[in-house]
């Protein structure tokens, strides 16, 4: 029934430095990104013949051109915002499964920065003039049409509904939140790569943050840089002729919030794409939770890691608030947490970089902030109005 | 909004079914689609109904009436229209049909916002052309 376990593999990971003004384009930050990875697998950019570039202006094509991939057997775009790549790496898998292609690149990166700064979107010498969201075409209607004229267009605000509600009924407290921003930066300081390695984050400070969309703190949100993450998927057997040991693709889904192009109608709203996910990840790949020994989980706000956390079922609904405590989340705890630093305290890449640091992990060179003997690991995606996938992967 | 001021703040693009929405809103009259097969109410406004499969609706008449479901309180302008705005609350409301829908509050403070506060829809003649429903408490 699951065809897809172990079927295909992760077998090259690379990135570009994190930074604040890359002065490269988005293509060119993921051309370099592509190559550290195709180079860490071992293979040759030619050796490349299927391509799932991120739903941003840069084509398959514009990288098989670049890349000298002469014969592009397989190329398609997968359309969740940040849950893309999580769910590219099941395109990946189904492909190589199936024999359409055999050494699949998936690249994301962007001038998250430079080029699209939320922050200064309220600035009236930089911003945008007020010209919309970037968002896709589902979700551009409901925002330019019913959200737009009320002053909320971008994603702090629209989770903000998912979180002032969740919060209202279940009494989250702010710590819980907290737990999350805190434990990121504490591990992103083991992290040379992380944008915020250096700057640690105490309770304290992230408590005394100024407001950006309530329930929202400054540390709720997560960083804006520049960069580029990608990862080469190939089959178990030519695995066995390449340079790192294979790390697996035991367990994929994707899911989708019902509506997924507006958040106000959902008839729960705290069933979002991961809920839907989650089981059908966790029975491929034939594994509890229990058996995790990492979760690197989508951060761009707090708040989404704890809704994630109840529909993962890590804790029950509406108990986050208790299940959120930092020491649970350390390198040493009982689940250790984005333990690259995340979203929060590495980098913005889409999560690209949750699925890097997986990989890592997997392979046991992770360094300082290296799970012990670790064997099995998740990773989820959450884009657009609460899209989801979950990956479980194992060594 | 006095007539003599412009008004700088983002208005609906009122394309396709938006059109027709912010139309009765204009006659101040709060519609929403309904499916004329199934009764069942729905917005955003869609072509065709997701319970029965029905393409046969109408605009329906809300009553107008509803509660408060949930709300962010922006403190920091992501548009530059809203700078001198801040702090606003987008919030969602529940309408007695079932529907929900974003708006604003005239009347509440952004911190005496509760959870199924009632509300009842007011109309703002924002510009010649475009009228946004908002709430204000219910009696």
């Amino acid at each position: 029934m699951y065809a897809l376990k172990d079927q295909a593999c992760i077998v090259g990971v690379g990135e570009t430095a994190y930074t604040r003004g890359s002065g490269k384009t988005d293509l060119v930050l993921m051309l370099e990104a592509s190559m550290n990875a195709i180079t860490d697998a071992g293979l040759s950019p030619h050796d490349i013949d299927g391509i799932i570039p991120p739903p941003l202006p840069s084509t398959a094509e514009h990288f098989a051109a670049n890349l000298g991939v002469e014969d592009l057997r397989y190329a398609v775009t997968v359309h969740m915002g940040g849950a893309s790549p999580v769910t590219s790496l099941q395109s990946a898998a189904m492909a190589v499964a199936c024999g359409v292609a055999k050494n699949i690149l998936v690249p994301l990166g962007w001038n998250g920065y430079s080029t699209m700064r939320v922050r200064d979107m309220g600035n009236k010498s930089k911003g945008n003039g007020g010209g919309g969201s970037g968002a896709p075409g589902a979700l551009a209607n409901t925002i330019g049409e019913y959200y737009l004229p009320y002053g909320a267009n971008v994603p702090v605000q629209w989770y903000a509904w998912l979180a002032t509600r969740h919060k209202e009924l279940y009494g989250t407290p702010d710590e819980a939140m907290g737990s999350v921003a805190v434990t990121s930066r504490k591990h992103a300081q083991l992290n040379d790569k992380a944008y915020m390695q250096g700057r640690p984050l105490s309770m304290e400070d992230y408590l005394n943050a100024r407001w950006v969309s309530k329930p929202f703190r400054l540390f709720d949100c997560c960083l804006e840089t520049d960069g580029a993450a990608a990862v080469v998927v190939t089959s178990p057997e030519r695995a066995r002729d390449l340079k790192h040991d294979p790390v697996y693709i035991s367990g994929i889904a994707e899911g989708h919030p019902y509506p997924a192009d507006d958040i106000p109608a959902r008839p729960d709203p705290f069933t979002i794409g991961l809920s839907f996910a989650t089981p059908n990840a966790l029975q491929m790949a034939d594994v509890a939770l229990k058996d995790l020994d990492f979760a690197e989980i989508y951060d761009c706000f707090t708040y989404v890691v704890l809704l994630q956390m109840e529909a993962l079922g890590l804790c029950k609904r509406g108990e986050v608030g208790e299940y959120a405590q930092g020491d649970r989340f350390a390198l040493d705890g009982e689940l250790p947490l984005n333990t690259h630093g995340g979203l929060h305290s590495e980098a913005h890449v889409w999560g690209m970089n949750h699925i890097v640091e997986a990989t890592h992990q997997l392979r046991h060179e992770a360094g300082a902030r290296q799970v012990k003997d670790a064997q099995l690991g998740l990773v989820t995606g959450w884009g657009d109005f609460g899209d989801g996938s979950l990956a479980i992967m194992r060594r | 909004m006095a007539e003599t001021q412009e008004y700088r703040w983002p208005v609906p693009k009122m394309r396709g079914f938006a059109a027709e929405f912010y139309a009765y809103c204009k006659r101040h009259e709060l519609r929403f689609q309904r499916c004329t097969n199934c009764n069942t109410w729905r917005h955003v406004p869609r072509d065709m109904c997701a319970k029965c499969g029905s393409f046969a609706w109408e605009w329906a008449r809300s009553s107008g009436k509803g509660k408060l479901f949930s709300w962010t309180t922006a403190m920091q302008p992501m548009l530059p229209q809203f700078a001198d705005l801040v702090p606003y609350s987008p919030v969602v409301v529940e309408l007695e049909e079932g529907v929900r829908i974003l708006s604003w509050l005239t009347d509440v403070a952004d911190t005496d916002l509760r959870l199924d506060l009632p509300l009842e829809v007011v109309f703002d003649d924002v510009t010649p052309e475009v009228t946004l429903p908002k709430f204000r408490r219910a009696g």
